[in-house]
């Protein structure tokens, strides 16, 4: 897979997946990103020409919020059942969506991906994760597990407006 | 009439963008080994280097978790779907 990978999200959601963090530290929060790859559409969605700009572009349209399962250590592991997959999967068919990769929270860590998570990654799903400081959430960062596991590449953030990020128009930054 | 596997996203791209692939297969293990063996990239994530099941992967008869059936020995019957959902896990150490 290519090493440039930009995600694409609008500050609502962006908002909503901080919200998460703090609202469950100093416990991890997790849950899905549904959405789509735009290097797959183009805006009437068609197979996009081969060298198009979009190429390694995602967005995350909707959220998926999930309960972590990891009773016994909440505070530095997150899991979710098959049954939450399915779930998450179902509601993104439903619309025309896929599930496009997972968020989730380190409390009092930094949003950089562990060893544990690096060992439970998959490929090709975009993995968020935010840092939550003493209950504020901080830092935002995305990665992709590389081809031969052995390591994560980041993945660059881009907070659009809603509209824009289903139009595909301009971005602008927001903090 | 063969058994069908059906592909997650995350491996699409390790199986040539396929969602599902159909095989001659009498147990979820031979199933398997077919998918691993006409797409050899798929195999690392799917397997440890020892050749277990990786714990992450979970694979399902229909509607059956393997692990509460005889495993990757599960018998298969034509028409079976074998579906391969992702365990989902992280943490922040």
């Amino acid at each position: 897979m290519p090493g440039a990978y930009t995600l694409w999200i609008s500050n609502n959601l962006a908002e909503k997946i901080r919200a998460h963090g703090a609202e469950t530290y100093p416990h991890e929060c997790c849950g899905a990103l549904l959405g789509r790859d735009r290097d797959e559409m183009d805006n009437s969605g068609s197979e996009a020409p081969v060298g198009s700009s979009a190429k390694g572009i995602r967005e995350v349209l909707e959220l998926f919020p999930l309960v972590n399962r990891r009773d016994d250590s909440p505070r530095n592991r997150f899991s979710v059942t098959s049954e939450d997959v399915m779930s998450a999967e179902k509601a993104a068919r439903e619309q025309n969506l896929e599930v496009v990769g997972w968020y989730h929270s380190h409390p009092d860590h930094p949003a950089r991906p562990s060893e544990f998570d690096r060992d439970h990654a998959w490929p090709w799903y975009s993995y968020i994760i935010v840092s939550v400081q003493n209950g504020a959430p901080q830092n935002m960062t995305s990665w992709r597990l590389n081809d031969d596991r052995a390591e994560f590449s980041p993945e660059g953030i881009e907070i659009r407006h809603r509209a824009a990020v289903q139009a595909g128009g301009s971005s602008r930054t927001e903090n | 009439m063969p058994v069908k596997v059906m592909i997650p996203s995350p491996l699409r791209p390790y199986a040539g963008k396929r969602d599902s692939a159909e095989f001659n297969a009498s147990t979820v293990g031979e199933a398997l080994s077919h998918l691993t063996t006409e797409f050899a990239e798929l195999r690392k994530h799917l397997f440890t280097d020892d050749g277990k099941l990786r714990s992450f992967v979970n694979v399902y008869v229909n509607d059956e978790d393997i692990r509460y059936l005889a495993k990757e020995n599960t018998p298969t019957k034509d028409g079976d779907t074998i579906s391969i959902i992702p365990s989902i896990a992280g943490g922040c150490i």
